[in-house]
């Protein structure tokens, strides 16, 4: 692995009597998405606090490119301060500024750039951020998902290399929580940067992480990948998980990935151990779809996408979850091949008839008619048996994947 | 038993009083490094316009209130005075001793409380609102330095805008005394401004203008201080402690200008 970009190393805390780092040990890697987990309350925000300088630990160090913070000269400290941005829990948006000011403050105050490329740079973010209608309006008069837009786009109008994330979707609903993740994962692409975040809204957040770290009584208890989070057994991460993921995924109204781990086993155990089960997974290519319409079309052909699977499985007595940013799986426990194909087939005809012209339009709308795009819809059908884990019916599946349901530059098609 | 007990009330007596002693040097320390640095910052980049908002915002918006008061002071000072001076049959010099009332004493002072409760208490407010939203670590993380953004700009605008404040307060509180000595009470006008001109020293002015100058450091040092570091408190949080920040500037503000109105004045005789 590569020389972490940001290190501490036992770094401890405390305020007052009550400890908040106790020792944490932890590796931040460059052009990485790493997000913070933790409990409320456990420190993950004086964690963050502590990358940019806002606070300085009782004990420990932290390292930046090796070298400890505390001992870099002035200059080497506005250095590494100049490439790290913040987003705050709470916004910290100046009330008393209206959102274009706001977002053209760090400009006016830390470059020589002039006012015609500061009004083009921030107006260029608030396009990003379809915040041009609410340029002079005041932080009290937007949304609490409107603000936390302004505070996105005043965090990235740097062009920071490190961009520190407090719980950026917080107070958003389930679409826009996709959008603001998807933005980052979209920015940190573009513009390759390092993105720490502080998340609760799992699963969406680990899709876009390349690593999780778990912060527990004052230490990092995990530290991996989400496919290593998942496949730890750990009661202290079962009780996280459990805790804060939800029986329905919000975006798409499927199962939890932990609920369908449930059914999943329940099936199996239940009787039917005998049969095999029929297992589709559904895909689109979310990164290809948010470069090309951006990131609010994307998710919208996702959640269309996990509405029709739920509306024909579910009354088949099937179950279905996301299990990466866009992968759906659905079991068919109940009904064999055949059945299935006419399933997917229905599906991908009600996805083209209805779903499709809605975002077509929405795309339109947000990149001009003239514009070309494609979309494309997969499904793999695969056989499982009693002894297939989900992995292994998910790699099966993947290499049956055909397109059953495409659009291309105003034309439909669709083949099975 | 009895002896013990009264030497242990007596000692947790000079504790206390130490550690009070202690705390108000630390906070004066603390103020004094906290106006140090402000004051430095005044001359970096990018302040001019911060500076100008601010006089526009201490002086030109607070020009109105003390014009008011300076007018009725002057009044009041004339009808009282009158009255005084007939009694010993010089009221001919009732326009130096208004003009002097004013300049050397009442102009400074009566100026620095309207604008500790103008503008003052508004900067403590405004200024722990923005320390309890995290608007002061934001502009921190933004790598603006909130001690250039937000204090530096004030401390300047009240030295520029106390001085100028004041002159108008005297200006209008003379104004004020040859409304009720001449116009209502006929004392003589000539007599009026000829003693004024005669009495009045380029000494009494400039007496009145250190003090002015003096009273602008105090008033925004302590206002700007209680606001920045409301959230350091012990006594209360979040609203609570800007509301209490706000009244203990004022009134701290206010104990100041009259304590060193005190000082200053017998330095100056």
């Amino acid at each position: 692995m590569d020389t972490p970009l940001i290190v501490f190393k036992d770094v401890t805390k405390r305020f007052g009597k009550k400890i908040i780092l106790d020792g944490a040990n932890l590796a931040i890697y460059e052009n990485q998405i790493t997000t913070i987990i933790g409990k409320s309350g456990s420190g993950k925000s004086v964690l963050l606090k502590h990358i940019i300088g806002l606070l300085s630990p009782d004990e420990g160090s932290i390292l930046f490119r090796g070298k400890p913070v505390h001992e870099m000269k002035k200059s080497e400290w506005d250095g590494y301060r100049s490439r790290i941005s913040y987003m705050f829990q709470n916004n910290a948006l100046f009330d008393s500024m209206s959102v274009f000011e706001n977002i053209a403050l760090p400009l006016r105050q830390t470059t020589d750039l002039g006012k015609k490329e500061i009004e083009q740079k921030v107006m260029s973010r608030c396009e990003q951020m379809e915040l041009t209608d609410a340029l002079r309006k005041y932080p009290a008069e937007l949304s609490g998902g409107m603000q936390k837009r302004v505070a996105l786009a005043r965090a990235l109008v740097t062009d920071p290399t490190i961009v520190l994330f407090d719980e950026p979707t917080t107070g958003q609903d389930p679409i826009r929580k996709n959008i603001i993740l998807s933005m980052i994962a979209h920015y940190r692409k573009q513009f390759g940067f390092t993105a720490i975040l502080i998340s609760h809204d799992i699963p969406d957040v680990f899709f876009i992480s390349d690593r999780i770290l778990l912060l527990w009584d004052g230490k990092i208890a995990f530290h991996g990948t989400y496919e290593e989070l998942t496949r730890l057994k750990h009661p202290m991460i079962d009780e996280f998980l459990q805790s804060i993921e939800g029986l329905r995924d919000e975006l798409t109204g499927l199962l939890s990935k932990e609920m369908f781990r449930s059914r999943y086993a329940l099936t199996l155990s239940g009787g039917h151990v005998d049969t095999t089960i029929t297992a589709v997974l559904f895909s689109i290519h979310c990164d290809l779809l948010s470069d090309a319409l951006g990131p609010q079309a994307a998710i919208e052909v996702l959640k269309a996408l996990g509405e029709y699977v739920n509306k024909y499985c579910v009354p088949l007595g099937g179950f279905s979850a996301r299990h990466s940013r866009d992968n759906i799986l659905s079991i068919l426990p109940h009904i064999g091949m055949a059945e299935t194909v006419q399933l997917v087939h229905d599906i991908a005809q009600e996805f083209k008839t209805k779903a499709l012209p809605e975002i077509e339009s929405l795309a339109c709308r947000k990149i001009g008619v003239e514009t070309c795009f494609e979309i494309w819809v997969t499904a793999g059908i695969t056989e499982g048996s009693s002894n297939d884990t989900i992995e292994q019916i998910i790699e099966k599946a993947i290499v049956n994947q055909e397109i059953i349901a495409k659009y291309q530059c105003g034309k439909e098609d669709g083949s099975q | 038993m009895e002896y013990t007990i009264k030497e242990n009330s007596f000692r947790i007596f000079v504790d206390s009083i130490g550690n009070r002693t202690m705390e108000v040097i630390h906070n004066l320390g603390a103020i004094a490094i906290f106006f140090t640095l402000a004051f430095l910052k005044i001359f970096q980049r990018r302040q001019l316009r911060e500076i100008i908002q601010q006089v526009f915002y201490i002086g030109a918006r607070s020009s109105n209130i003390v014009m008011l008061i300076g007018l009725f002071t002057g009044m009041v000072l004339g009808l009282q005075l009158f009255y005084t001076l007939t009694k010993f049959g010089s009221e001919g010099v009732l326009g130096s001793v208004v003009a002097l009332t004013l300049i050397r004493e009442l102009g400074p002072v009566l100026t620095a409380i309207m604008i500790t409760a103008r503008a003052g208490s508004a900067m403590t407010a405004e200024i722990g609102i923005l320390r309890i939203s995290e608007q002061i670590d934001a502009l921190y993380t933004m790598r603006i330095d909130p001690m250039r953004y937000l204090i530096s700009p004030r401390i300047a605008a009240a030295i520029v805008s106390f001085p100028l404040l004041t002159a108008f307060f005297d200006l209008i509180g003379i104004l004020g005394g040859y409304l009720t000595g001449v116009v209502l009470l006929g004392v003589d006008k000539g007599a009026y401004f000829y003693r004024i001109h005669t009495y009045v020293d380029i000494v009494d002015i400039r007496g009145g203008f250190i003090k002015s100058l003096i009273f602008a450091v105090l008033v925004v040092t302590i206002c700007c201080y209680q606001g920045y570091f409301t959230h350091l408190r012990t006594d209360s949080y979040g609203a609570k402690s800007v509301s209490i920040s706000t009244t203990s500037a004022v009134v701290f503000s206010c104990v100041m200008v009259l304590i060193s109105d005190y000082v200053v004045t017998s330095f100056l005789m």
